[in-house]
């Protein structure tokens, strides 16, 4: 196997210790520090060479983002390091009982090229912070972040600890067939099933971040500028290449008559008159992705924009309408920059409409009125939620973010990344002496002894409390 | 396939939304008490019958612990429940952000022979405390355990939410292609195996509760008829047949020189001179494991015991000497009452035997010394670890109790159950109005807006803290 050299370089590494101490860790981290500062002209340089990334939304999102996980982590990783101590029953009053955080070892962090840096710092600040070896398997789809990432990140790292490994899915094939003790994934739920059937064999956790169509309802009660914009931003950010964008737009006939200006309206606000002169607006990653999102036009009349370039990989920003659920638009997640819209006839047709497919990574529900919005939250299930916006609630370190059924499995940024990348080792230590305490669990048992243990062992019923 | 209409039976009441308010979940707990309590002869019958489990284990085992998780989650449960409101950013002040844990649907656990009804009930309570509808997979090894669940736990929990199937092998392989929410699986790492490839064809999440080889390190500094009492006690509780239990004991010549009147002693305090005759010593569960255990005798010597009856699966409290790594007993997880001894010149060499092998679900190190208890924990790896005794770490339902490696995935025990059959979703329920706050991240971008936008979003690095 091409890679078994370098899984075992990296575990031989991970044996010594090196990654343990809490100082190694924060240098690491820190250096990941210094590569997001003096490398952030080529990042920018790279992501607009791959998919025309706008500096602005590369900063907020692959920069910022990336500085705001390290910052949580290297403010808190001692406090996140330390073992938590845990209450104990009578029988053992007078020991240490307590969890304590350890490396998994070798970790895998497969990474997708939407969101090239975020995508792989995310998780390896995560993994670094938890004591972790990591080979990191940047996307070969977005290729001058790949070659920056190859060339940059193992220069600010310990090389015996980390190391970077390029290609596409025969290599990551190749690469899967190792043992490692943890892999993270973000990507498409089809590769998703195969990452998860390769770790099965080595028993190796997993974590998927993966995708879906994320429906956004939009109630008859609502301000309908505000929510166009907000619509509109998460919509066409990073050209529609974002798994939490909302994918497809639920409203009645009479809020999409509203809305439809508005959302014109937003759009000629954010990228003129022509986005396709707009420095704000990104373009599709590559020609293969061009021509999937481009096929997708077809579902339904475009209602606004609709124009293509495919020199420029440009797919103006377009809102659908008259989509039937059976068009081609509504049987993939989009992936670009183009909004359908479904009509239904309320929100109970909204809610069952979405609970009738796959659980997405995000839901978003827009309405003046907070029962709406609670009841949509209620009566769904996805991988997160978000009220009156789009996007926002990944940026809040304390929120797990992690999706639920074909969205994924297992939870990460802030301290979910360390937990994630941690195992977690109950741990009891008691007294070599007071042997007196253990006979009564010894045989030959009876009954006056058993009494002892239940009083010394049991936890009892409290009185009942009420739900506040 | 033979359970389709089952689980779309139970998913239909899940979807109807019936398990969701804590009324329902705390009348279902109760009823599981009830259980334990009207059904405890039966619970002990049947125990005794399947492997010769002495009443007093099964009542500590099976009732007291079950009743001690049930007892943990009614008084705990509407606290669990409750959204978990998060810190947030200066931008999200005005808004509500909150953890909702949240049901994953329906759920299936498998449970092993050898802890039935505890294997049973501690994941199913939690299953039920998350809100989900479960099918119940017991072991159709210990045949009298498998009937009493099939013909009692029916006439105690909601039907339309819990059903309990039962069968071997191919049962479990069609039962398998189903689509589930979540997978618990406990029993043996090969099987593990085989539950996440079938749960990685529907993305399922999966917590795996597998086996190893626990070791058990003694040192020479430390009271030796203690230890004894204590490593016997966890190695042939129950004739062995505990995932937990120490699996072969590792000290220098000096210390089994010392150990082994230590451990005759113990043996016959516990269970007289012919412990054939004791009530409180186990039994085999079967024909087929008693042959697999009784063929591990020839490896070493043996120093106690030995003696076996198949008529009565009865295999004597046994403690071979001189025993190699290459031995029989050495190859597999002994599951049975026999404690292999392997000599090693120091802790160091004891050490390096450990992490040589798979990692094991628990390992076992006991000094008066607790330098040595500590580096013992410190440079190994398990899923859970106890200092001077052995299987009392698993009495805390505080601590998460789960593997690592070969040894399993996931945890649970207390809340920890309760949050490992929980989805936790991110939730973020902004303002429909304040949208000149939005307007900083909105197109057209410039450099003023994004100066702004950052002081608003960043996380600032604090001045470093030592750890305490």
């Amino acid at each position: 196997n091409p890679y078994a050299g370098l899984v075992s370089h990296l575990r031989a590494s991970w044996l010594s210790g090196k990654t343990r101490p809490m100082e190694y860790r924060m240098a690491q981290l820190e250096a990941l520090g210094h590569f997001l500062d003096e490398k952030k002209q080529e990042i920018l340089e790279a992501t607009a060479a791959d998919m025309g990334k706008p500096p602005f939304e590369v900063e907020l999102s692959e920069l910022l983002l990336c500085k705001n996980e390290l910052h949580e982590t290297l403010n808190n990783l001692s406090h996140w390091m330390k073992d938590e101590k845990v209450d104990r029953p009578l029988a053992t009053q007078l020991d240490s009982a307590f969890i304590r955080k350890e490396p998994y070892g070798v970790v895998l962090i497969v990474a997708p090229w939407n969101y090239p840096i975020y995508l792989i710092l995310g998780p390896l600040i995560g993994a670094i912070a938890a004591g972790n070896c990591v080979v990191i398997k940047p996307s070969e789809v977005s290729k001058n972040t790949e070659r920056l990432v190859v060339e940059a990140l193992p220069r600010y790292l310990d090389k015996d600890c980390f190391a970077v490994v390029t290609g596409g899915v025969q290599e990551t094939t190749r690469l899967l067939e190792n043992k490692f003790d943890y892999i993270f994934y973000t990507g498409s739920p089809s590769v998703g099933r195969i990452v998860m059937t390769a770790a099965a064999k080595h028993l190796t956790p997993v974590t998927l971040e993966l995708g879906g169509k994320n429906p956004c309802y939009v109630s008859d009660t609502c301000d309908v500028s505000n929510v166009a914009r907000r619509v509109v931003w998460g919509r066409f950010f990073n050209a529609g290449q974002t798994c939490i964008a909302p994918d497809y737009l639920l409203c009645t006939v009479e809020m999409q008559e509203k809305l439809m200006p508005a959302l014109r309206e937003a759009i000629t606000e954010f990228f003129g008159s022509n986005p396709k002169e707009s420095p704000d607006f990104g373009r599709i990653v590559g020609d293969k992705e061009f021509q999937r999102i481009r096929a997708l036009l077809c579902s339904g009349r475009v209602a606004i924009g609709g124009q293509t370039d495919e020199a420029e990989r440009y797919i103006a920003p377009t809102v659908l309408v008259e989509v039937q659920p059976s068009d081609p638009i509504m049987q993939e997640e989009i992936f670009g920059p183009i909004l359908p819209i479904i009509v239904v006839a309320n929100m109970d047709e909204a809610i069952d409409f979405i609970n009738s497919r796959d659980r997405p990574l995000a839901i978003y529900a827009f309405s003046s009125n907070d029962k709406v919005v609670n009841q949509v939250l209620e009566q769904t299930s996805s991988g997160g939620f978000c009220g009156n916006d789009t996007l926002m609630h990944v940026t809040l370190t304390s929120l797990p973010f992690g999706g639920i059924g074909n969205s994924g499995l297992g939870m990460y940024h802030g301290k979910f990344t360390f937990d994630t990348f941690s195992h977690h080792r109950g741990c009891l230590k008691r007294g070599m002496g007071w042997e007196s305490l253990n006979a009564p669990r010894y045989p030959p048992y009876s009954q006056k002894k058993f009494k002892i243990v239940k009083a010394t062992s049991k936890v009892t019923r409290k009185a009942d409390c009420t739900l506040l």
